[in-house]
């Protein structure tokens, strides 16, 4: 028979619409309105997934994000998605799920054995298993990895979309039970912009599974309707169903994930993204997130069919769904006793076991007037069946909770239900730092009171109140109230629900069942923590081994570090922790509460910035050019650049070399656009220059180009580039590609703070010009033949500029060389810029003109011996420390970096330095960022000299040639020394001049 | 998520400012900076306070002004945002 545990009648499942889905590979039905747990539980499946550690089977326990067990995986091939939570997971037709974490199947699990060796895998036993040998790790890593994590990834691109907004409210509600509505509804009388947040699929929280609390007269099903179509009549609240807030951020600022999706069959047809991720900044909040139960800790306690008692009760009233025949209900505080009512209607039959002494509360008395049997003072010590509860073993509790005692019952039944308590859901009041107190009434920690002048306020179930009554008088103050502070209304609330007073019996703290004196297992199967399988044993060790304080406690025990944060067992953890070490639960505070409070798709943060969108792509006016002529792009910053181009038939090699070979014998061109450029102006620009640069630019003439070094004030090179002076007040700033953006930040930050009297004005053009270097020595031949004015040597020196027109539109050229060979770069408005490369390339047909890309200019640059900032420096380099003394004019009394250099680190002899180096073997490629040592096959460990920062084949040249920072490198020139691979061996070379070609610069200068 | 009030332009959130270091720093003169002391002070100590803290942000998402915000290092509560060249209301409470 299918759903052989679904009731005949009630719940919200729609029971002529059937869902066809699958676990494990059968197939099974279910009913609209089903979550996956619910249809598994109506149809038997009582087996769901292994735990972490030991490989236990485990079960379904409750019905909502508090889930610890039921965690699968759902979808196929690129639909896949692990660790989800069978009690979130709305069926939809054809619905595939699978159990993890279990090999080779559910039924029968290799990784079980564990469960049998528990006694060595104590907490802590990988840190201390696995530290010795050192260099066996890798061995054992290999083996570990295999064993940890849970579900597998989607090994295909996901193909739904997801989607991000910003929103701005006045008052944020969370949760829609009884106590979240009659807030919303309080405020938005008021006329406040309501935000109302609800995880569930469904508005009404508990409600949905109490059917007799009366409220306002009506059966909750009608005051919910009555009280969401008054909000739903309202322009200002907003509702959003199937949400989640999952990061309180301070500030008023939220982040909830909204699922648009869910019950939807993947890959079908809608205009929905998948998930959307909410960023809302509000003015007041209102947590009314309700409460967890809590399971209580006995003897195999995690045995499939151990099930928190309000979870049941949600099964049954909710879903249609009785997962046993015979229920021990094992409780605490009388909220149980509710479910031992809906579960007798239900037909099951019940027994209850109370660790209390007796209670006079309303549900106890009507349990008791339904004939159900009902017994105080005594406690389960051990759930028997190892796939399904069987049985469970009964003793009484000794008057201090100390010890169990008596004689041994073993009760059959199919199910327990426990009840713990309920721990108040304080996750968002305590993400921000609210503060938390022990409340002895309700055995849990709950939000402090004394902060009302605070934004945010937990109500309800989330403040510790756990009647209907109270809840809602609690809510509509707390609503009304919110809305009079953001300026609506006064803070008085209307017309409040009330709901029928229930009085309850006290909830005894039992943090966990002593075990029988002489037992075997002792406290090893007493499961406090279920998805990270930590037990009472574990908090044992900890406490024994020092770890007392609640911070250490969770790291040694790994209690409430699972995908669940411990939502059912942060409590009893604490509290068997208190126990155990005699401290008091006020002293027990939980460790900081941190987003996201469930999990998050990483798709939803992602949002729609992935692939193309993910970061921006700058693109050159010749960027077309380069793409339809066999340009191979690097990124350089955000920038697409030509790396090189390649002829049918060419390899990068041959490539880069054609291009090299073309700038020392003829004449290349360059896509130089992506330069930074500066445009700065004022009456103070040349002393502005003088200070950020360390050289002298106050005297430098009209129409003159000079190449300059900036520092940090800690006197190491950040930036370099040349600039020019267009005007007595007008420069033009040149920096590195993807240097521009931080050295316009620098400037701009001395010009307003430290230099606030200087009159300069500085403006990013890096993309209002395109540049175009024309480098070789054929490139002022060729170049005649497209301006209008003079170039001769004579006429337009070496570090100078001109302006005028080239082909036809107008220019600034710039006499300047970054590989060493005559050259000039061009410099037209952007738009210009592709017409003038093809003017180039027509006329450069007779002179060999060949594009050259990033790669020919870096080893064209090289054996200039030029350096690339952040290439050939790494942020501690000084100007002398790269040979370029030059450069520093220390008779200037101040440049940024200047005093640094009065520093002793500065001035010390022994720092790395940039000098060039010459392998050997001509041949050999020296491996970039190699480390250097002084004697060959020096044996591992030993310091390094340095490393290799630049390495190339110069075709030119005809061998490899690198560049180093090498300490007291400029000592050792001539001298051998030794680049290392990492396999140890050792590659000669000669330290020398960090220039190798053309040395005295004459031809940049033709 | 605090926000921050720019002078120039109101109140907006963090993540359109960058932040840069702490504010109020005095650059010694070269002449000064021959005492080892104050440069060393000046390039490399920062008093990373627990409180009231006087600091450097940038509207790099805005106005691209700086400016200085004396921030509670604890709470993240902004007290107060002040030009580069002013002193802080709050200066009096930070001398402590």
């Amino acid at each position: 028979m299918s759903q052989p545990y679904r009731l005949a009648t009630g719940g919200d499942v729609d029971r002529n619409q059937t869902i066809n889905f699958s676990f494990d590979g059968k197939t099974y039905t279910g009913f609209s309105g089903d979550t996956l747990a619910s249809a598994l539980l109506a149809n038997g499946v009582s087996i769901v997934g292994r735990s972490f550690k030991y490989h236990r089977p485990r079960g379904i326990m409750a019905a909502g994000v508090e889930e610890p067990n039921a965690l699968v995986e759902t979808g196929d091939n690129a639909f896949q998605e692990p660790n989800l939570q069978a009690t979130t997971v709305l069926l939809h037709e054809g619905l595939i799920a699978r159990s993890q974490h279990r090999w080779p199947s559910l039924a029968f699990d290799v990784g079980e054995i564990n469960d049998k060796l528990s006694w060595i895998f104590p907490a802590g036993f990988y840190y201390k298993t696995f530290m010795w040998p050192a260099r066996a790790w890798r061995f054992y890593e290999y083996f570990i990895r295999k064993a940890a994590g849970l579900g597998t990834c989607p090994d295909k691109p996901d193909p739904d979309s997801y989607d991000q907004r910003f929103a701005h409210f006045d008052i944020l509600v969370v949760g829609c039970g009884a106590s979240g509505l009659e807030a919303a509804v309080q405020a938005a009388r008021k006329g406040a912009r309501i935000c109302l947040v609800e995880q569930s699929n469904e508005l009404g929280g508990q409600l949905l599974h109490h059917p007799e609390q009366i409220i306002d007269s009506l059966l909750p099903a009608d005051w919910l309707k009555r009280t969401v179509d008054e909000l739903t009549a309202f322009d200002n609240v907003t509702t959003l169903p199937h949400t989640t807030v999952v990061g309180n951020y301070g500030y008023n600022y939220f982040t909830a994930i909204q699922h648009l999706r869910t019950g939807v069959t993947p890959g079908s047809k809608t205009h929905n993204p998948r998930q959307r991720l909410w960023k809302i900044r509000t003015k007041q909040n209102i947590f009314a997130t309700g409460a967890h139960e809590r399971p209580l800790v006995f003897n195999n306690n995690d045995r499939p069919g151990v099930m928190l008692a309000d979870s049941l009760a949600t099964y049954i009233n909710r879903y249609a769904v009785l997962p046993g025949r015979s229920i021990l209900i094992f409780t605490n505080n009388d909220s149980a006793y509710r479910l031992a009512i809906y579960a007798v209607k239900a037909g099951a039959e019940v027994r209850i076991t109370d660790s209390r002494d007796g209670s006079e509360g309303h549900w106890v008395k009507q349990a008791a007037t339904m004939g159900i049997r009902i017994e105080f003072g005594k406690v389960v010590v051990s759930a028997i069946g190892k796939r399904k509860v069987e049985a469970a073993i009964i003793m009484s509790l000794s008057s201090n909770n100390a010890a169990v005692e008596g004689a041994a019952e073993t009760v059959p039944c199919d199910l327990i239900a426990v009840s713990g308590g309920w721990s108040p859901v304080i996750h968002l009041h305590a993400q921000d730092r609210g503060a938390l107190v022990y409340d002895k009434d309700v055995s849990a920690f709950v939000a402090a009171d004394g902060f009302e002048d605070q934004p945010s306020i937990c109500v309800g179930a989330a403040r510790g109140c756990m009647d209907y009554k109270t809840s809602l008088e609690q809510a509509a103050t707390a609503g009304a109230n919110a809305a009079f502070k953001v300026g609506f209304g006064n803070d008085t609330p209307t017309n409040i629900s009330v709901a029928e007073t229930v009085v309850t019996g006290a909830t005894s703290p039992l943090w966990m069942v002593p075990a029988p004196q002489g037992s075997r297992v002792g406290y090893h199967k007493h499961f406090h923590e279920y998805q990270n399988d930590s037990t009472v044993a574990d908090i044992q060790l900890a406490m024994l081994e020092g770890f007392e304080s609640v911070e250490h406690l969770k790291r040694y025990t790994t209690t409430g570090m699972a995908t669940d944060q411990g939502k059912t067992s942060n409590v009893n953890a604490l509290g068997i922790a208190a126990q155990h070490s005699g401290h008091d639960m006020k002293d027990m505070a939980p460790t900081t509460y941190r987003p996201p409070f469930t999990p998050v798709t990483l798709g939803t943060i992602a949002g729609r910035q992935h692939g193309p969108l993910f970061s921006p792509e700058r693109k050159t006016p010749m960027c077309q050019w380069h793409k339809e002529n066999g340009a191979v792009f690097e990124h350089v910053g955000d920038w697409l650049r030509p790396w090189w181009y390649e002829n049918p038939g060419e390899d990068k090699h041959g490539a880069v070399a054609r291009e090299c070979m073309a700038v020392r014998t003829a004449v290349g061109m360059m896509d130089a656009s992506t330069l930074g450029k500066i445009d700065i102006c004022g009456p103070d620009s040349a002393e502005f220059l003088n200070r950020v640069y360390t050289n002298s630019w106050l005297k430098l003439g009209i129409g003159k180009c000079r190449y300059g070094l900036m520092l940090n004030e800690q006197g190491y090179v950040f930036d370099d580039g040349v600039t020019t002076r267009l005007g007595e007040n007008h420069f033009h700033m040149t920096t590195t590609s993807g240097g521009a953006p931080r050295v316009m930040t620098w400037l701009e930050d001395w010009l307003q703070t430290e230099w606030a009297d200087l009159d300069v004005y500085l403006t990013s053009v890096s993309e209002q010009w395109a540049v175009i270097s024309l480098s070789g020595p054929k490139s002022r031949d060729l170049l005649r033949n497209l301006v209008d004015f003079d170039i001769s040597k004579e006429a337009f020196s070496f570090m100078s500029m001109k302006m005028g027109a080239i082909a036809g539109v107008p220019a600034r050229i710039f006499r300047i060389s970054f590989t060493g060979e005559s050259s000039f770069e061009i410099n037209v408005a952007s738009n210009h810029g592709l017409h003038v490369w093809k003017a180039l390339l027509d006329v450069g047909q007779d002179f060999g003109l060949t594009p050259y890309g990033t790669e020919a200019t870096h080893i064209l640059r090289a054996e200039k011996g030029f350096i690339i900032v952040g290439q050939d420096t790494d942020g501690t380099n000084t100007p002398m420390d790269l040979g370029m003394d030059w450069i520093v004019a220390k008779n200037k009394n101040d440049f940024l970096g200047r005093s640094a250099f009065d520093l002793p680190v500065i001035a010390e002899q022994s720092r790395r330095q940039l000098v060039g180096l010459l392998p050997i073997d001509k041949t050999t490629l020296l491996p970039e960022g190699a480390h250097v040592t002084r004697m060959r096959d020096e044996p591992f460990p030993c310091s390094t000299l340095g490393h290799i920062t630049s390495s190339y084949d110069s075709p030119i040249l005809g061998r490899t040639i690198a560049m180093g920072l090498i300490e007291n490198g400029r000592d050792l020139i001539n001298q051998s020394i030794f680049a290392r691979n990492l396999d140890g061996s050792s590659i000669e070379m000669m330290v020398c001049e960090p220039a190798f070609y053309d040395n005295e610069g004459g031809k940049s200068r033709d | 998520m605090f926000q921050i009030k720019c002078p120039y332009c109101g109140n907006r959130e963090m993540t359109e400012y960058t932040y840069g270091g702490e504010a109020n720093l005095s650059r010694p003169t070269r002449l000064e900076s021959e005492d080892s002391l104050a440069l060393t002070s000046y390039l490399f100590s920062r008093t990373n306070k627990r409180g009231i803290h006087l600091e450097r942000w940038f509207h790099v998402f805005g106005c691209r002004k700086w400016f200085n915000v004396a921030r509670n290092t604890i709470t993240n509560e902004i007290v107060e945002t002040y030009l580069p060249n002013e002193q802080p209301q709050v200066v009096e409470q930070t001398k402590e």
